[in-house]
C-alpha cells in the first residue's frame, strides 16, 4: 500500500513569546480528510499552534509540514491552508460575493469560473441570496457561514477553525455542528478545529488531541479518550472521573490487581498498566452500579464500601456523591430506569459500588502543585 | 416628571450655550457681513449699506488673486506629499515592529506639541545655513513638515480600531503583503486618510506663523491679508474669506457623514465579544 503523506505534520514545534513557552516541542500529525480537533482550556496553545500551521507565526524551533512539504518558512499566501478566524475578519468593504471571491481573484481564475465556484459556495452555505450584501447586513450566524465559503472556496488542502462557534449561541451552534461535520464529510477536506468545548470536540471530530500547556497530553478518537484516559487532566477535562489510589499487587494473565490503601483489592486489564508501584485507577461514574450491602455482585467485577452523602434526582438520571470507606468521594450516576432508586439509595445509607473491571482505567499521577 | 426648577435650567442651559456660541462665531459673521458692505473708501470697518458688488469679482486685485492662488496651490501639493508619506508612516508605527519604532513615535508627535514660532525659525536657519533661497517650494517643505504629524495621528487611530485578523485573512487567502494593503487595508482605512487630508489642507491654507519665516518673496492669502490690514482690508477679502469657509464647512459636513456611515458599516461587522 502506498504511503499517503499527511495533510499537516508538525515536528517538535516550540514557540516562546519572551519566556513563556506557548507551544512546547509539539508533534503532530493529521491524516488525509480527518476531521481533527485540538481541545484544551484557554491559553494552552490552541490558537498559536493554528497560527504557525497558517503561517501567521514563525515557531521559534521545529518544522511545519503540509502534504509532504516543508513549509516552515513561507508566508501565509504561498500555503494551501485556509483559516476560519474566530472573529470571522470578513472584509467589511467588500460585499459577500466580494469577499468569497477574493481568494479566486488571487489565483487569477476567469471571471466566468469565479463567479460560478462563488455562487456555489454561496449554495453550500445555504446562502444563495444574500450575495450582494455586505457583511454588516447579515447575523452573527451569516457571517460565520461567509467566514467558511471565504476559506472553502478555495478548496484548500486544510481548512484551519480557530473556535469558529465561539461567538454564537447555543442553539445557533448546535446546528452549525452539524453543517461544520456535514461539510466536512461532503468536501473530504482535512479541517483543523480549535474549541476549548468538549462536547463540541467529541460530537465532531475523528480524532482529539487534548492540549494542556503547550503540549498534547493525549491524542486519539472520542472514545478512547473517554474509556481510557492517560491523564487525570484528560479524564478530567472530558467529562466527570473517580479516582482511587492504590498499589499494584500482580497480574494474572490479562488481569492486574490494584490494593487501595484501605485494603480493598480492585481489578483491572493489566495492559493498561504500565507501571509498577503505586498508580492512580480511575472509573467513569455511569459504569458504576449501586448495590445494598449483601446483595448479588457479578463474579469478578470490583466492589468498594460507602456511605451515600448526597442523592440529586436529575430526572433522567439519578446523580449520587458517595464517600467511600477509604475516604474518596465518588460520584455515581444512576439512570433512572425504574422510577424508584432515590428511595432506595437515601442519604445516610451504607452501599456496594461495583462495576466492570474493563471499566477501569489507569491515570499518570498528577504531580503535586 | 420634569419639574418647574428643570425647565428653568433647561432653559439658562439653552441660553449660556447661545451666548457662548455667539461668541465664538461673532468674528465669522462679521467677516461674512462686511463682504456685502457698500463700503466707501479704503476701510471697511463701519456699515454702509448693502451690495453685492465685492461679489461680482473678488479676483479683481492680480496681488490678491496670486496670493489665493500659491494657498490652494501650497495646501494641495503639501497635503498630497502629507497624506501619502504619513499614511504609510502610520502603516509602518502601527503593523510593523522595528528598532526605533518608539522614538519615531515620539517624533512624529514632537511637532504639534513645538511652537510654530519655534518651528517656523529653526527651519528658516536650517535653510539659510542650507543656502536654499526661500520661497513656494520650502513653503511646501515646510507645510509638509508640520502637517505629516496630523496625519499620522489621525490614520493611527483609524489603523489600532481596526482587526488586525482581517489583513491576516486576506493573506490567507492568496494576497501578498502588498495586496492586502492596496486592497484591504487602504479601502478600509480610506475615512480616516480622507479626515487627515481635510485637516491638513485646513491647518496649510489658514497657516501664517511658520509659513512666515520661510515665504521669501512669496505671498500666500494668509500673509496677504496681514499685508493688508496695515492699509486697510480690501473688501474682497471678506469675499474669499466667506467663500473659503464656506467651501471648509462643506467638506468638513461631507467628512462627518462619510464617517459615520462607515463607523456603522464597520461596527455591525464585528461581532459581539
Ligand atoms: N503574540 C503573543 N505575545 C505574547 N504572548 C502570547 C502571544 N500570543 C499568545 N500568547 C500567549 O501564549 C499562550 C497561548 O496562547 P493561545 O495560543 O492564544 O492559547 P489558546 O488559543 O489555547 O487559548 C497564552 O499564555 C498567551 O498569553
Ligand atoms: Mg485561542
Amino acid at each position: 500500500m502506498p504511503e499517503v503523506e499527511s495533510d499537516v505534520r508538525l515536528e517538535g514545534v516550540t514557540k516562546r513569546f519572551g519566556d513563556h513557552v506557548a507551544v512546547d516541542a509539539l508533534d503532530l500529525e493529521i491524516e488525509r480528510g480527518a476531521f481533527f480537533a485540538m481541545l484544551g482550556p484557554s491559553g494552552c496553545g490552541k490558537t498559536t499552534t493554528l497560527r504557525m500551521i497558517g503561517g501567521f507565526e514563525e515557531p521559534t524551533s521545529g518544522r511545519v509540514h503540509l502534504g509532504g512539504e516543508d513549509v516552515t518558512d513561507r508566508p501565509p499566501f504561498r500555503r494551501d491552508v485556509n483559516t476560519v478566524f474566530q472573529s470571522y475578519a470578513l472584509f467589511p468593504h467588500l460585499t459577500v460575493e466580494k469577499n468569497i471571491a477574493f481568494g479566486l481573484e488571487r489565483q487569477k481564475l476567469g471571471k466566468a469560473e469565479v463567479k460560478q465556484r462563488v455562487a456555489e459556495a454561496l449554495d453550500m452555505v445555504q446562502l444563495g441570496s444574500f450575495g450582494a450584501r455586505r457583511p454588516s447586513e447579515l447575523s452573527g450566524g451569516q457571517q460565520q457561514r461567509v467566514a467558511l465559503a471565504r476559506a472553502l472556496v478555495n478548496r484548500p488542502r486544510a481548512l484551519l477553525l480557530d473556535e469558529p462557534l465561539g461567538a454564537l449561541d447555543l442553539r445557533l451552534r448546535k446546528e452549525l455542528q452539524l453543517e461544520l461535520k456535514r461539510l466536512q464529510r461532503e468536501l473530504g477536506i482535512t479541517f483543523v478545529h480549535v474549541t476549548h468545548d468538549q462536547e463540541e470536540a467529541m460530537s465532531m471530530a475523528d480524532t482529539i488531541a487534548v492540549m494542556r500547556e503547550g503540549r498534547i497530553d493525549q491524542a486519539g478518537s472520542a472514545t478512547d479518550l473517554y474509556e481510557t484516559p492517560r491523564t487525570e487532566f484528560v479524564a478530567s477535562f472530558l467529562g466527570i472521573s473517580n479516582f482511587v489510589d492504590g498499589r499494584v499487587i500482580g497480574a494474572d494473565g490479562d488481569v492486574a490487581s490494584v490494593e487501595t490503601h484501605d485494603g480493598a483489592q480492585l481489578r483491572l486489564p493489566a495492559a493498561r498498566l504500565d507501571a509498577h508501584g503505586d498508580v492512580r485507577i480511575g472509573v467513569r461514574p455511569e459504569k458504576v452500579q449501586l448495590a445494598e450491602p449483601g446483595g448479588d455482585v457479578p463474579s469478578g467485577w470490583n466492589v468498594l464500601r460507602g456511605q451515600v452523602i448526597v442523592a440529586a434526582f436529575l430526572g433522567v438520571s439519578i446523580q449520587y456523591l458517595i464517600r467511600a470507606a477509604g475516604g474518596e468521594e465518588l460520584t455515581v450516576i444512576a439512570p433512572n430506569r425504574d422510577g424508584t432508586a432515590p428511595d432506595v439509595f437515601t442519604v445516610g445509607r451504607d452501599v456496594l459500588l461495583t462495576w466492570n473491571p474493563d471499566f477501569t482505567f489507569v491515570v499518570e499521577k498528577e504531580a503535586p502543585t | 416628571m420634569r419639574t418647574r426648577a428643570d425647565r428653568v435650567r433647561a432653559w439658562f442651559l439653552g441660553l449660556w450655550t447661545g451666548v457662548a456660541l455667539l461668541y465664538l462665531f461673532i468674528p465669522v459673521f462679521v467677516i461674512a457681513a462686511f463682504s456685502f458692505n457698500d463700503n466707501q473708501g479704503r476701510f471697511n470697518f463701519t456699515w454702509q449699506g448693502f451690495t453685492l458688488r465685492h461679489w461680482e469679482n473678488p479676483f479683481a486685485d492680480p496681488d490678491l488673486a496670486l496670493a489665493m492662488k500659491n494657498s490652494l496651490l501650497i495646501a494641495g501639493i503639501s497635503t498630497a506629499i502629507a497624506v501619502v508619506l504619513g499614511t504609510f508612516m502610520a502603516l509602518a508605527l502601527v503593523r510593523y515592529v522595528f528598532r526605533g519604532r518608539g522614538a519615531t513615535d515620539m517624533f512624529v508627535f514632537l511637532p504639534l506639541a513645538t511652537p510654530e514660532v519655534v518651528l517656523g525659525a529653526s527651519l528658516l536657519g536650517l535653510f539659510l545655513t542650507m543656502a536654499v533661497t526661500t520661497g513656494f517650494t520650502t513653503i511646501v517643505i515646510a507645510h509638509v513638515m508640520f502637517t505629516i504629524s496630523y496625519v499620522v495621528v489621525t490614520v493611527k487611530a483609524r489603523l489600532e480600531g481596526m482587526d488586525r485578523h482581517i489583513e491576516e485573512a486576506a493573506m490567507d487567502l492568496g494576497a501578498t503583503e502588498w495586496t492586502a494593503i492596496r486592497k484591504i487595508t487602504l479601502p478600509m482605512i480610506a475615512p480616516g486618510v480622507l479626515a487627515a487630508a481635510l485637516l491638513a489642507a485646513a491647518i496649510s491654507v489658514d497657516d501664517y506663523v511658520i509659513t512666515s519665516f520661510n515665504a521669501g518673496q512669496t505671498t500666500t492669502f494668509p500673509l496677504f491679508i496681514f499685508g493688508a490690514t496695515r492699509q486697510g482690508v480690501p473688501p474682497a477679502v471678506n469675499v474669499l474669506a466667506t467663500g473659503l469657509l464656506v467651501i471648509i464647512l462643506l467638506l468638513l459636513a461631507l467628512n462627518v457623514m462619510v464617517q459615520r456611515r462607515l463607523a456603522a458599516r464597520d461596527r455591525a461587522a464585528m461581532p459581539s465579544r
